[in-house]
């Protein structure tokens, strides 16, 4: 019993330390929250896929009241907005390839005449393709907004309605998505970038001798350094939590103790990959370049951007090593649908997983290097 | 003169050795840039696949199966068939499928009526692939309601979207994101690694021996760029070569125009390295700095990930402010537009505004002196 | 015309951070170096000693006065001073990636060094560190010592007007530091170099053609050495202990003793210095000793002007006074330490780096209440023994006991009888003085009452009282070295290992420091301690000496003397013999 509290006085000790050592300098204070709070608003404007504001060119070659009234309910549409209406195609490439427009729009010759012939009229969408999402996006957009002047011109309803209904996001508003996401992501990156720094730091600095012949033992000094890294995780965490809540508005459906839970032992893990880049490190620019070669290929593979699905069975496999991308899931889910505990838990898995291989292994190697 | 260049190979050649010593800067070179852009390739793609989707067909009549035929076969769609709407909900909740499309009862008695309906539940937890959905079964059903339309001898009439895009002929996400890997590579080790080297002199008291030589401080900040200099472009020319060959992207500007914004870009990049080194003489806080003013906002803002031109006012004018924006702006035009001269032009400017800024900030501020 | 540094008024403040005043670190200094000479700059530490360096070198701006440098005014053209100077800072910035050879090119390359003369040069200079064997090794991978001697070739690639050595010596062992000024003295001989230099030792200032003392940043004199010197005569004696009295013993009692200045053991007898007649003295007086008057030396009279100088009052707290509380008037005869049992067991040690043999065959023991000291030049294996004996690096073979236990094996609680100082200063930089000694309290199991109590008793003991609140960066040498100890001792351990404690710490600290040894070692506690300086031997009850990981000999300075055959030496010629004997030896076979 009194080993075991002699063992968390020196986690406690080790922790307090590492705690104050962390905040010591006032700029790296400024360091822990302005930054997290300027992303954290940047990146609730900034995640955006959905069409906003959409600069287009049109080209009328018909000038007839018909091809006027279409491009009017084309302008009428909130996410688009006619930026000029040169004479010919060659103009309107120039726009687009300034991206000052990125669609296109031309009503052909015939286009009237075609109408009231009861022909179908071919209404051409060039769409800038550099961003292929977008340009896809885009298409579709216009051709709803095509179907519904077509169905209100010939006054007759359209032959089959799609009612479509989007649970837990019911705008498909993206940034319900990023948000949430990114709660895990700057948690993820900054504890990563402090526990891979902690133990090279001290090494580069002199101090892990004086702190080996303590007699704190491996577990405890693993511990006590865990513990700040998590620590200010979670309090990013929370800041980036309270903008997505109170300033964007973003309901949370979930359970709070269930997020907070799920985001410790993401953080648990991450501090594992972060302690055993520490270990094998000589300094601290080795430490920054074995973080950004394993923390670029984990973000990209998280699923943050792009949906995991898509992604050869051989990288999905890969994933599975990537506790970011559960963490991303596992807060998506419990923020937006209000997962309960029981229904992430197979989210925890691998990050459990991650935690239990790397934690050991950063204690095997840090008394290996020293 | 003699002297100037002198000094200069000799500190290069000492800043040159102390890189290739450390194995991780070929993992900074090589393998991040080929980790990279292949994962890119392979991996990252925004459009749809495969959708998991319920379709359940509470109406059993042949049109109601062929109006929801074109979620088979689709590479957008993977569907599953269930019974019952309730049974489609617990799989909706329970991740198993990602939308349900149902077909109600009465849906072929009322299409013959003209006002079927079909329902359409999407979990919007990931928005982007709930957009795309919708957009594909809107496109579906619409193209359905024409055929059958057509069928009945009745035309549709009405207007029909020819689409075309343009720049990106085989449209796949990858070339989309090319630009942005090269955008990466440059960054991290133009801002990164020169400003830990650099923070790593102040650090270790290595430059107070180094000052007081005949050393002049332009030849000390060009020494510690050069290597740097070429470990980026290495890497950026392995993810040019792969993409071509890869991936075949385009290219449509000339090489050597490519290759003189990015070096333009990488010299913004390794100045404003040695501005956050000179800042804070340490190595801890110059990581720190780094990651949140250039390596995050050059991903989120610059317009790799998401496309400024669909983002409020206020992002597209904060990311002005930031050169990754300009440069990645000049490199997609390079790439895969035919490269408009004025666009280039003005990205190429503004990049040179930065430059010479933070190159004048680096040299202001690094001074041979270690007042503290 | 002749001189070479032209300091007038010279006046450097630092400002204070928020809420604390202003440091200033040199007032008013007027002095001049004559070109062709060496001169020396010796002061404790916090005196202003590297700041003037560095305003010479032009790497900081003054704050009022003038300085000019071979005629050229520092602070309008620093780029033309520079041309002209090198300068060895204190902590000499090597790059640890690059081989001793690759640093040396670098330097030679930044200088300009012709090609021809390039080679011959380096030879000399690699010859004289002794680092001719390991031009091809990382200069990360040298030993302290061995790194600052790199550090001074890297300065010496090339022969400048004028030459600033900012502490060269620290860390480097007897042998090189004789081999080392030899060179300087021949440099300044053949090439008419100007040499300004900073130093711990008083023999190195000795060797001097003009010496400047300063303290607290103002000059407290300048002349010849001779003149330093002789402003002790009439007030120096030296005493012999009897048997079985450990030198430094009488040397802590006298210290104490009023009106003693200083008190230091030096070639088997107590040296002392004071105002009043010998025989006054109460320490003698109670062992019925008899004082004979002595030759000064430098040493004698830099102490008396810094006693003299402190005593005016505008001075530090006076330590000495109250450092040696445990002293007692009357001198308790310690029993023998060879009685108590071994703490320390060493038998058949090895540790190798791939090829290279660090320590070979090493076999020792260490009583209960004994100083130990380990001796050897640099890169002669004693700070890899001094880790294996932490428990920080596994041996290769060998027998190792530290308390009944091998640290490296054993459960961590057995870590809590030893402290352990560290070459380099290793405490936290950032954190201040009371956190510091919190955590490493807390890590050795102290809290709550018990932990304030003892953070209050070291701090205390080692005058830190004050200075709780400053970070440890801020702190000069001297304290940083106190701070150290304290931390080391927080948990009051039975053993305490010291590598290199007393490396660039002045006179006045170093007394400061042994007194608390000797408080220590009285109060039952275990020493093992390596030093460069060899006058700190005569502290120790026994000593060895390693060279190349072997040891040469082992015993007390009296018996070792013996052995030699020279009574009454210096400790630095007794090692010096032992070390060329060695090495004549193993180059004969």
């Amino acid at each position: 019993m009194s080993q075991f509290a002699l063992f968390c006085r020196h986690v406690a000790f080790l922790a307090q330390k590492e705690m104050r050592s962390l905040v010591k300098d006032p700029r790296m204070r400024v360091q822990l929250v302005v930054p997290v709070l300027i992303m954290g608003f940047l990146f609730g404007y900034a995640a955006n896929y959905n069409i906003e504001d959409i600069p287009y060119v049109a080209i009328d070659a018909s000038h007839t009241a018909a091809s006027t009234d279409f491009l009017a309910h084309v302008e009428g549409a909130p996410a688009f907005h006619c930026v000029a209406a040169p004479g010919n195609i060659d103009a309107a490439k120039d726009l687009l390839d300034t991206g000052e427009a990125l669609a296109i729009l031309t009503v052909p010759e015939t286009f009237e005449r075609q109408l009231a012939a009861g022909e179908t009229a071919p209404v051409q969408v060039i769409a800038d393709g550099r961003n292929p999402a977008l340009a896809g996006m885009i298409e579709r957009y216009i051709a709803r907004i095509a179907a519904d002047w077509s169905a209100a011109q010939s006054g007759r309803t359209p032959a089959i309605t799609l009612e479509t209904r989007t649970w837990y996001n019911p705008n498909q508003l993206s940034r319900w998505t990023f948000l949430p996401s990114f709660l895990a992501m700057i948690a993820f990156v900054q504890v990563m970038m402090l526990a891979g720094m902690s133990i090279a730091r001290e090494r580069e600095q002199g101090t892990f001798d004086q702190l080996l012949v303590t007699p704190l033992s491996k577990t405890a000094i693993l511990i006590g350094k865990a513990i700040p890294p998590v620590a200010v995780g979670l309090f990013q965490a929370m800041c980036v939590f309270l903008i997505a809540r109170f300033w964007f508005g973003v309901p949370f459906a979930g359970n709070f103790a269930t997020l907070m839970l799920t985001l410790f032992l993401f953080m648990v893990s991450t501090t594992g990959v972060g302690l055993s880049i520490s270990s094998i490190s000589r300094n601290m620019q080795q430490v920054l370049v074995y973080l950004l070669v394993l923390m670029i290929p984990m973000v990209l593979l998280s699923g943050l951007v792009t949906p995991v699905r898509n992604m050869p069975a051989a990288l999905q496999v890969a994933t599975y090593a990537d506790p970011l991308r559960f963490a991303i899931d596992a807060v998506r889910r419990i923020y937006l649908e209000g997962a309960t505990l029981g229904e992430i838990a197979p989210d925890f898995l691998p990050m459990l997983g991650v935690a239990a291989v790397t934690m050991p292994l950063s204690g095997w190697l840090f008394r290996r290097r020293s | 003169m003699g002297g100037f260049s002198r000094r200069l190979a000799a500190l290069t050649k000492k800043e040159t050795k102390e890189l290739l010593r450390d194995n991780s800067s070929l993992l900074m070179g090589v393998v991040l840039p080929l980790v990279l852009i292949l994962i890119i390739g392979c991996g990252m793609s925004l459009d749809v696949k495969d959708v998991p989707t319920a379709v359940v067909l509470e109406d059993h009549a042949p049109t109601a199966r062929d109006a929801v035929s074109f979620v088979r076969g689709s590479d957008y769609f993977a569907p599953v068939y269930v019974n019952s709407f309730q049974e489609a909900e617990a799989m909706l909740r329970a991740h198993e499928v990602d939308a349900i499309l149902a077909v109600p009862p009465d849906f072929s008695r009322r299409l013959l009526a003209g006002d079927a309906h079909l329902q359409l539940i999407l979990n919007g937890v990931e928005s982007t692939s709930a957009m795309s959905a919708q957009g594909y079964v809107e496109a579906g059903v619409r193209a359905f309601a024409a055929e059958f339309a057509a069928r009945r001898g009745a035309s549709a009439g009405g207007v029909s979207i020819v689409s075309r895009i343009w720049f990106n002929d085989a449209n796949t996400s990858t070339w989309f994101y090319v630009p942005g890997i090269l955008m990466l590579v440059l960054t991290i080790s133009g801002v990164f690694l020169t400003a830990v080297v650099m923070a790593r002199e102040w650090e270790r008291g290595t430059f107070e021996s180094l000052f007081v030589t005949p050393m002049r401080v332009l030849e000390l900040i060009l020494a510690k760029t050069i290597p740097y200099f070429v470990i980026a472009l290495l890497g950026m020319l392995l993810c040019l070569v792969v993409g071509r060959y890869l991936y075949e992207l385009p290219m449509r500007a000339p090489l050597a125009a490519i290759l003189g914004v990015s070096m333009l870009y990488l010299v913004t990049a390794l100045s404003i390295g040695l501005v956050i080194s000179a800042l804070t003489k340490s190595q801890y806080l110059a990581c720190h700095i780094s990651l949140m003013v250039s390596f995050l906002p050059a991903v989120i803002l610059s317009g790799f990930l998401f496309d400024l031109h669909a983002e409020p006012l206020a992002i597209r004018v904060v990311s002005r402010l930031l050169p990754t924006t300009y440069y990645l702006d000049a490199l997609k035009s390079l790439l895969l537009a035919g490269g408009s001269p004025i666009v280039v032009a003005q990205d190429t400017a503004a990049l040179m505004a930065f430059t010479l800024l933070f190159l004048a900030l680096a040299f202001a501020m690094t001074r041979k002196k270690v007042d503290a | 015309m002749a001189d070479v540094i032209a300091a007038r008024s010279l006046t450097k403040v630092f400002p204070g951070k928020k809420g604390q005043p202003d440091t200033c670190a040199l007032s008013g200094v007027t002095l001049a170096a004559r070109a062709g000479e060496m001169t020396a700059l010796i002061g404790p530490d916090g005196a202003g000693k590297t700041t003037f360096m560095r305003l010479v070198c032009g790497l900081m701006d003054r704050t009022a006065g003038e300085l000019s440098v071979c005629g050229l005014d520092v602070f309008r053209t620093p780029q033309d001073v520079q041309d002209l100077l090198s300068y060895m800072p204190q902590k000499f910035g090597l790059y640890e990636d690059l081989t001793v050879a690759e640093n040396l090119t670098l330097y030679a390359d930044l200088h300009g060094v012709p090609a021809a003369v390039r080679e011959e040069r380096f030879t000399r200079l690699l010859h004289m560190t002794g680092l001719a064997a390991f031009t091809g090794r990382l200069a990360g991978n040298l030993s302290g010592g061995m790194k600052q001697k790199l550090g001074l070739a890297c300065t010496l690639v090339r022969s400048p007007r004028l030459l600033l050595l900012d502490e060269p010596t620290v860390g480097v062992d007897p042998l090189s530091r004789r081999e080392l000024w030899e060179i300087l003295t021949q440099l300044v001989r053949e090439e008419h170099l100007s040499v300004l230099v900073s130093t711990a030792y008083m023999e190195e200032a000795a060797r001097c053609d003009r010496v400047y003392v300063l303290h607290c940043g103002q000059l407290l004199m300048g002349g010849t050495p001779e003149a330093l010197r002789t402003a002790a005569a009439g007030l120096c004696y030296e005493v012999q202990a009897p048997p079985h009295l450990p030198l430094r013993l009488l040397q802590s009692a006298l210290l104490t003793a009023p009106g003693v200045l200083d008190a230091v053991p030096a070639g088997g007898v107590v040296r002392f210095l004071t105002r009043r007649a010998p025989e006054e003295l109460a320490p003698l007086r109670a062992l019925g000793l008899q004082a004979r008057p002595a030759e000064p030396r430098l040493e004698d009279g830099f102490m008396k002007l810094l006693k003299e100088a402190e005593a005016e009052g505008a001075a530090p707290p006076a330590e000495v006074e109250t450092a040696a509380q445990g002293a007692a008037e009357t001198l308790p005869l310690p029993p023998p330490a060879s009685a108590a049992p071994a703490l320390i067991e060493v038998e058949d040690l090895v540790k190798k780096f791939g090829a290279f043999t660090a320590v070979a065959h090493t076999s020792f023991s260490v009583h209960r209440g004994e100083v130990f000291g380990l001796l050897g030049p640099n890169g002669a294996g004693k700070t890899t023994t001094f880790r294996m004996l932490c428990g920080l690096l596994p041996a290769t073979s060998g027998k190792l006991r530290v308390a009944g236990v091998d640290l490296r094996t054993a459960r961590t609680q057995a870590r809590a009888n030893i402290g352990y100082v560290a070459q380099k200063f290793s405490l936290y930089a950032n954190l201040t003085v009371y956190e510091n000694l919190r955590f490493f309290g807390g890590a050795y199991g102290l809290y709550g009452r018990q932990l304030r109590e003892r953070i209050a008793a070291v701090a205390e003991e080692f005058h830190l009282t004050d200075r709780m609140d400053e970070a440890a960066e801020r702190l000069p040498g001297g304290y940083k070295q106190r701070l150290s100890m304290a931390a080391a001792l927080i948990h009051a351990p039975g053993i305490l290992f010291l590598d290199e404690p007393t490396s660039g710490i002045d006179p006045l600290a170093r007394r400061t420091f042994w007194q608390e040894i000797t408080r220590l070692a009285a109060g039952g506690t275990t020493i093992v301690i390596t030093t460069h300086f060899m006058e700190e031997a005569e502290y120790c009850d026994r000593f060895m000496i390693q060279d190349h990981g072997k040891m040469l000999v082992l015993g007390s300075p009296a018996e070792i003397r013996a052995r030699l055959g020279r009574e009454g030496a210096p400790m630095d010629e007794v090692f010096i013999a032992i070390v060329e004997q060695a090495r004549r030896e193993k180059e004969g076979t």
